[in-house]
């Protein structure tokens, strides 16, 4: 079933409130921070001219704003915030009580570098440092996958197999403050889709009195712990099945990853977020030129889509991967050590360059793109990967 | 609102017996008396500490109302989102009882790692009363020194060491804080006089908007007092001035006790607890002096504003 179009020219930020607007969630308790700034501001209007029915909790900081989003979400309200780099970061420790209290709280992150020295630019450094949270993690390419997202995460988090926070992120300025042409969905088909939300538990209902947060020793912890790894590696089949429903209703399918001429490519560039459209130009011009080279889109990233990604790259002659964050004293960025680690155990898998580019904002172009797949062909032809390359720094 | 001892001792316990609090701990008593003076369902939030490692250690729990524990520094923020929740599904009509929200946290979770969030909370407005139950140290962690442990008390982390002898500051005023932050109704208490703080709490439930109640917490390991006193040591703060019982109403101070033939001295208080034993040194005299001076401050300041803001 394919719906009416409505299509706007719209930021990233401002498609993200548009989308929380649609939700219209009970709750929404978030601490402005740049670049993702726009969301809270664009919302706090519609708290202000009656558009919604939420209760906004203006709080002092970024702790709180997850600490008023756990009270809220175990109080049975279905609960959206909103931040960024340093703001996730002061989150950090209220993540993993969100994740570990099986709160489905959904959370548009502007990915953004981390102090020092202060920037305010894209990378993703901040949601890096999360990625162990045990929130699901999804990142989206562009405008329309932000205001997407939001609907899936919702549908995604409150599944009752999951129970769990998703977090959906997008690169800061490039993407979060980029005008583009997206298309809507009517409020009663995002109503349709995400549901009423009807939490199993919470904490007004007085007459059943609940403990949620309670101490857990050595002979009870571990449990906790292992259940709420089983809840998000059972998500995978969900998240799947949420973005066919969602494609179903709208034309735009979703998966975990997204492949783009990677049928017959020998080199294949791994990345995430909004660099994936720079790349797409960069296949097509190789393409045209002949050179076998193709592109894989990681869109989840938490839980990790082991078997969807080796599949798509064990027959791949050498695959560069390109994170946009990094991991000191380490040999490679995140993407790059869980895509080897997944390819390990295959007989016959590709030779894999890791690289590290964008940190704080730094551009990358269609040149460095292009740079990248000719290394590729070049260590193919070597038959040994080069150290750690950093992409478009002054060394 | 008049209290009758005997329609409160039918009342359902909302914490039961079972929990692992020391004996002598003055924080089940007073949550006891808190939640037994509050006719509503009620919501609680906890912050990491005492209280709540020791009343939920899975798969028990003590508690008999709706509960929550999220992290140490956030119980007002924590319950700032329920109730935030509660007044947005009671708009839409999926809650029709009506619900009053408590959090309670030591003095670490309000004095000190707590402020920020307890500060915001207060300023936001929610309807919820916020507690502390103030032994004046971290007693969760071992007894260290928190901005609500008075001058001179000794505590792990302000030993009694032969330069420094215990804690040097003055203890912060939280409750004047809270005040200038703008809850609605502040108030200090003590289980000792069981009247006063239920009555206190009633006032606090009853108030449309935030309301915060310092309520002096003995804790027999942290003070090195016998495990039966501690009623009687909170008894003594209040008859000695250093804790002073009072309200403040929209602004309105209310000194709840005057004692008609003056406060006891200080050393009264002072002698029964091993944390002050050296100050009663002739080699600590000093710091004897500057902490009735404290005492004699507050209380002279608190009779100023009492009359400031009655006339």
């Amino acid at each position: 079933m394919k719906t009416q179009i409505k299509r706007i020219a719209i930021e990233g930020n401002e498609a993200a409130a548009l989308a929380f607007k649609q939700v219209n969630p009970d709750v929404v308790a978030a601490y402005p921070i740049t670049p993702s700034t726009e969301v809270v501001q664009k919302f706090s209007e519609y708290v202000a001219n009656g558009e919604v029915d939420t209760e906004f909790v203006p709080v002092e900081s970024e702790h709180s704003a997850m600490s008023a989003c756990i009270g809220a979400a175990a109080a049975g309200a279905r609960v959206i915030t909103s931040t960024a780099s340093q703001g996730l970061a002061l989150m950090w420790e209220m993540l993993y009580i969100a994740a570990s209290m099986r709160l489905p709280i959904v959370m548009t992150v502007s990915n953004r570098a981390l102090s020092a020295p202060i920037n305010i630019h894209g990378d993703h450094s901040d949601a890096m440092g999360a990625r162990d949270s045990g929130w699901i993690q999804i990142f989206s390419e562009n405008v329309q996958e932000i205001y997407d997202n939001v609907f899936q995460a919702v549908k995604i988090a409150e599944n009752p197999d999951v129970r769990l926070p998703v977090m959906v992120g997008y690169d800061g300025f490039i993407t979060s403050h980029s005008e583009e042409m997206i298309e809507l969905l009517d409020d009663d088909i995002v109503k349709n889709f995400i549901g009423k939300y009807k939490p199993k538990y919470n904490l007004l209902d007085v007459d059943s009195p609940i403990t949620m947060g309670p101490l857990a020793l050595t002979d009870s912890y571990f449990e906790f712990k292992v259940a709420q790894a089983y809840a998000i590696d059972h998500s995978l089949p969900i998240i799947k099945k949420v973005g066919k429903e969602y494609g179903d209703l709208t034309g735009r399918y979703y998966d975990t990853i997204e492949k783009y001429k990677i049928d017959g490519a020998e080199y294949v560039i791994v990345a995430m977020s909004s660099t994936i459209g720079t790349a797409r130009e960069v296949v097509d011009r190789l393409r045209e030129k002949g050179l076998p080279v193709g592109l894989l889109k990681i869109r989840v990233f938490r839980p990790f889509p082991l078997e969807d990604i080796t599949n798509a790259l064990k027959d791949i002659k050498v695959v560069g991967v390109l994170d946009r964050s990094m991991v000191p004293g380490s040999f490679g960025g995140p993407l790059y050590h869980e895509i080897t680690s997944g390819l390990y155990h295959f007989d016959k898998r590709p030779i894999v360059q890791s690289y590290v580019y964008g940190l704080g904002g730094r551009d990358i172009t269609m040149d460095h793109i292009e740079k990248v797949f000719e290394e590729l062909v070049d260590i193919g032809k070597k038959g040994k990967t080069n150290p750690l390359t950093y992409i478009g720094v002054r060394e | 609102m008049p209290i009758n001892l005997k329609e409160i001792a039918l009342k359902e316990e909302r914490l039961v017996s079972g929990h692992r609090l020391c004996a002598g701990c003055g924080a089940s008593i007073i949550v006891r008396m808190v939640l037994n003076a509050i006719d509503e369902p009620v919501v609680v939030a906890n912050a990491t500490g005492c209280l709540e490692v020791a009343t939920t250690i899975f798969p028990f729990t003590a508690w008999n109302v709706p509960w929550i524990h999220s992290a140490f520094e956030n119980a007002a923020a924590t319950i700032s989102g329920v109730e935030a929740a509660y007044r947005a599904l009671k708009r839409k009509g999926e809650v029709d009882r009506d619900i009053r929200f408590v959090s309670f946290s030591g003095d670490g979770g309000t004095y000190d790692i707590g402020i920020q969030s307890l500060s915001g909370a207060i300023e936001r407005g929610h309807r919820a009363v916020y507690i502390c139950y103030n032994n004046e140290a971290y007693m969760n962690t071992g007894i260290q020194r928190s901005g609500a442990t008075p001058r001179g008390a000794f505590t792990t982390t302000s030993p009694v060491g032969d330069v420094i002898p215990g804690k040097p500051q003055r203890r912060k005023n939280l409750t004047e804080m809270m005040v200038a932050n703008g809850a609605k109704y502040v108030a200090q208490a003590s289980p000792s006089h069981w009247r006063d703080l239920m009555e206190k709490v009633k006032k606090a439930v009853a108030t449309d908007g935030p309301a915060f109640l310092n309520i002096y917490s003995t804790c027999p390991r942290g003070w090195r007092t016998p495990d039966n006193s501690a009623i009687s040591i909170a008894k003594l703060a209040v008859e000695t001035g250093v804790w002073p019982l009072y309200e403040v109403e929209d602004g309105k101070y209310k000194i709840n006790y005057k004692p008609a033939k003056g406060f006891k001295p200080v050393e009264e208080f002072l002698k029964v607890q091993g944390r002050f034993s050296h100050l009663l040194k002739p080699e600590n005299a000093n710091i004897l002096e500057e902490f009735k001076k404290d005492v004699q401050d507050e209380w002279d300041r608190l009779l100023r504003m009492e009359e400031a803001t009655n006339k």
